[in-house]
């Protein structure tokens, strides 16, 4: 029994180390040919140490400019989604109104659309409103898909609220306005900023959609896809890794944060 | 003491639309509660009580009738212009905020001075106990602290009436039994007129000055613990409040005789019901006095109870079977009187008995 048992124990840890490294390999990847001090156009295959795309980082002008554009429409596409997915969210978690049902459905079924119909049925939208194709297509495509999300997370964080939080609120003297502010909106922010991440998440990186209604912006995933076939400048790696730093330093935040929490 | 009473309430009707079907949750209720009152609304659940209770906090609107705060008619004012406070079953207590800024928190709301805030905070925190704790979350604090801390929060605005919607229900007897006591001495040191929705009576009868019993959305006796208790107006309140034994029958000429027993209710004729506590009775083999209640029954049951034993005994002259509990103090030593299947008198005072309707 003892050595079965301890022949389980190791074929369990062999299994996580290998779904780890399945895992990370492509992020370890992408990180290490951020150095790679490549001479031919394509960087494939390992060529020495370098730092030299670091600091040629924004050599590339319409890659930078790509780049730019992705960052302002995640940020611009997250701060209306996230308002109007919370009051979605806590409009269905919270009260029973006529349509309610068929909210719910909706916000189901944008989950569930398959990107490629999202995105065609947007663009031939667009066209028949006669609505010029640009970044501002792509926000509100990008608002599209990453509304339920939001209204999904912060939908959970109300339904798990005690209604009597918010009627002590205004017992004590507080406007509407002031128990949100005070009382409802901190209850849920957790809610609130998981919706958040994920809807930047979701948006930084969609390439499907954002191919249809693009018009002639361009954005860090078209830019790279476009790419493909000249070669991919180290310069991409590079930003791919500071952009998942970034992330990285959120998720610890965010760890830390719970933890002082709790 | 000022002549006008804390709440009135004048015939408030409240009704709810469920499935499709308007149902009835409080049908009519008529109080008034004077300032500095104890006052319960005890009744099962169901009856109404929490609900007469939001209508006063301004959370639900009577469908009909008024609501009035010190004379003024505020039935379509909202909560947070009222000048009442509660303390919700759940506590409520804000989870994101310290134990001091969940007592600020009504005073932040009315903009008061940030010195008076400190003051009165810190005050209202020393009566309830929990100086020294102004920066814990309430998630790390017991029950009980809990629970002042929700006093706290609703006291420090001084309000015109505290509504407690069953406070206690979430504690175990021995706090619930110690916070009984607590909540008396905090509602004497502060003065203010005290709503208290309960289900439990031995809570109701311990703390009120005066009791509301409701049951199926109306008032069924309104007195001191001590009239509703001794006095119970219906048979509700009589099987609510406590045991009590319900005796049926026939006067004739204020006398309800079966067989050998006779049941004074002077002054009554007809088909009455009367209603008998189970420690005004007294039991014995010997016929007792002629100026007594008196009936006639065999012992079914003894129970040893510590303080006193209880006997069921079934009368022998009632058709139904009737079985009357009797309750006798332990007082001398620990012996029964009497044994299962003994024949047995059991007698009471005339005015131990009342008759609660015809």
């Amino acid at each position: 029994m003892r050595t079965r048992g301890r022949l389980g124990d190791r074929l369990l840890h062999a299994y996580t180390w290998l779904i780890i490294v399945w895992l990370s390999s492509p992020i370890a990847v992408m990180i290490l040919f951020g150095f790679n001090d490549k001479k031919s156009k394509s960087n494939t295959t390992w060529q020495g140490f370098t730092l030299r795309w670091y600091t040629e980082l924004f050599d590339i002008s319409d890659l930078t400019v790509a780049l730019r554009n992705t960052l302002v429409i995640a940020l611009v596409s997250t701060v209306i989604t996230v308002v109007i997915g919370t009051m979605l969210g806590i409009a269905l978690g919270r009260h029973r109104f006529r349509g309610a049902g068929a909210t719910n459905f909706l916000v189901f079924a944008a989950i569930s659309t398959p990107e490629l119909v999202m995105g065609a049925s947007l663009l031939s939208l667009f066209v028949s409103g006669n609505v010029p194709r640009d970044a501002n297509t792509i926000i509100i495509a990008h608002v599209l898909f990453s509304l339920s999300f939001v209204v999904v997370t912060v939908r959970a964080r109300v339904v798990g609220l005690d209604p009597s939080l918010e009627e002590a609120a205004r017992d004590l003297g507080a406007t509407a306005w002031g128990t949100f502010r005070q009382v409802t909106l901190p209850s849920i922010m957790p809610g609130v900023l998981a919706g958040a991440m994920l809807s930047f998440a979701l948006s930084i990186d969609d390439y499907v959609v954002t191919s249809f209604v693009n018009g002639s912006t361009v954005t860090f995933p078209l830019w790279i896809v476009g790419a493909v076939k000249t070669g991919i400048p180290p310069q991409v790696n590079v930003m791919g890794t500071l952009i998942f730093g970034v992330g990285v330093l959120i998720a610890i935040a965010s760890a830390v944060a719970s933890r002082r929490r709790a | 003491m000022t002549g006008l009473n804390a709440i009135e309430l004048e015939d408030v009707v409240k009704e709810y639309l469920s499935h499709g079907e308007v149902v009835q949750a409080v049908k009519g209720v008529t109080l008034d509660i004077a300032e500095g009152e104890f006052f319960s609304l005890l009744g099962p659940s169901g009856c109404g009580k929490t609900t007469t209770m939001r209508m006063i906090a301004g959370f639900e609107e009577p469908t009909k009738g008024l609501v009035k705060l010190h004379g003024q008619d505020v039935t379509n004012v909202p909560p947070n212009k009222r000048d009442v406070n509660m303390v919700f079953q759940s506590y409520a207590l804000f989870p994101h905020m310290s134990v001091w800024d969940n007592v600020a928190f009504g005073l932040k709301q009315k903009k008061t001075p940030q010195d008076e805030i400190k003051r009165r905070v810190g005050e209202m925190l020393e009566i309830v106990d929990l100086t020294g704790r102004e920066k814990r979350r309430p998630r790390e604090m017991s029950g009980g602290q809990q629970q002042r801390v929700a006093l706290a929060r609703a006291l420090v605005n001084r309000p015109r009436a505290l509504l407690l919607d069953e406070p206690l229900g979430a504690l175990d007897l021995k706090l619930r039994q110690a916070m009984q006591i607590e909540l008396k001495r905090i509602q004497r040191e502060v003065g203010i007129t005290f709503v208290y929705v309960t289900h439990d009576q031995s809570e109701a009868l311990t703390m009120s000055d005066r009791i509301a019993v409701m049951n199926d959305g109306l008032v069924e006796q309104l007195a001191s613990p001590r009239e509703i208790y001794e006095r119970p107006a219906t048979g509700f309140v009589a099987g609510f409040i406590g045991t009590s034994n319900l005796l049926t029958g026939t006067a004739v000429g204020g006398v309800l005789k079966v067989g050998d027993s006779r049941v004074l209710v002077p002054g009554h004729d007809g088909d009455v019901t009367v209603t008998v506590r189970p420690e005004k009775i007294a039991i014995g083999t010997e016929e007792p006095a002629p100026e007594m209640s008196v009936v006639r029954g065999t012992v079914t049951e003894v129970v040893y109870l510590g303080t006193y034993n209880s006997y069921a005994v079934r009368l022998s002259d009632s058709t139904d079977g009737t079985v009357i509990t009797v309750f006798q103090q332990n007082a001398h030593d620990a012996t029964a009187t009497a044994e299962r299947g003994d024949s047995v008198w059991l007698s009471w005072q005339a005015r131990h008995s009342y008759v609660i309707g015809s």
